[in-house]
């Protein structure tokens, strides 16, 4: 301890750590949703409320369904990343860690049951 | 030097002392439309997985969301949505490095409220 300067003693022990990739790739997909939501918004929100043929037939073309796919791939991506920062501001302890893995569970969950149902709409 | 009276420490002063401004206001409320979206996220899913596997499970959740409780959350959702989308960008400006003066960030999240409100209506006429 004695042989340590105070500057070296402090390094490190700050609250973050890391974080530096984590808001890389909010950044990252912050940007493809930017583009994806607005697309989505208006494709989903014009076949919203149409019959189950017409809702059928409209994701059977590509882009209606392509911009979905990738809305639920990145929107739950970026979903994922967002409340793991809400849960490690407000969640301490084993309860965060817990907290953290079942969201990250139920987010690419959703991630997979929305792109798995495009699929099949689509195909 | 570190160890001295560790845990007795005054705190600086938090939220509570401060009144309501346009800067800490916008903030909490990119946070909170944020982490709400994540109810529609799951609806939306629903409606899709429910058009995926047949008519009976699409009319269930078709009817929940055209409902007058659905249309409503799907109301406040576009409103959030737009909100939080604008505020994502507004983080992208003041991620290199602009836009940062308390003056023009104030200003920046006044137009991003009234921004969101004219897209959610114009998103409400529209579809």
């Amino acid at each position: 301890m004695a042989y340590l300067t105070d500057r070296k003693r402090a390094a490190g022990l700050g609250s973050a750590k890391s974080g530096t990739q984590h808001h890389w790739h909010m950044v990252i997909s912050s940007v493809a949703l930017v583009g994806l939501i607005p697309c989505f918004i208006f494709t989903f929100g014009s076949i919203y409320g149409a019959p189950y043929e017409d809702v059928l037939a409209y994701y059977q073309r590509p882009l209606p369904a392509i911009v979905a796919l990738l809305t639920f791939a990145v929107g739950f991506v970026h979903f994922r990343g967002g409340v793991q920062t809400l849960i490690e501001d407000y969640v301490h302890g084993t309860a965060k860690k817990v907290a953290i893995i079942a969201m990250i569970c139920l987010s690419y969950t959703a991630a997979a049951a929305g792109v798995f149902a495009v699929a099949g709409l689509a195909l | 030097m570190a160890d001295v009276n560790r845990g007795n420490r005054p705190l600086s002063p938090h939220l509570t002392i401060y009144r309501p401004q346009w800067t800490s206001m916008t903030s909490i409320f990119t946070r909170i439309t944020g982490n709400a979206l994540f109810v529609t996220a799951l609806l939306i899913v629903w409606w899709f997985v429910a058009a995926a596997t047949g008519p009976d499970a699409f009319a269930t959740a078709d009817g929940f969301i055209t409902s007058w409780f659905g249309d409503l959350i799907m109301f406040f959702s576009v409103a959030g949505i737009w909100y939080h989308t604008l505020a994502g960008i507004r983080h992208l400006i003041w991620d290199s490095g602009r836009m940062l003066d308390v003056d023009k960030s104030e200003t920046f999240g006044q137009a991003m409220v009234l921004i969101a409100v004219l897209l959610t209506i114009f998103t409400v006429i529209v579809l």
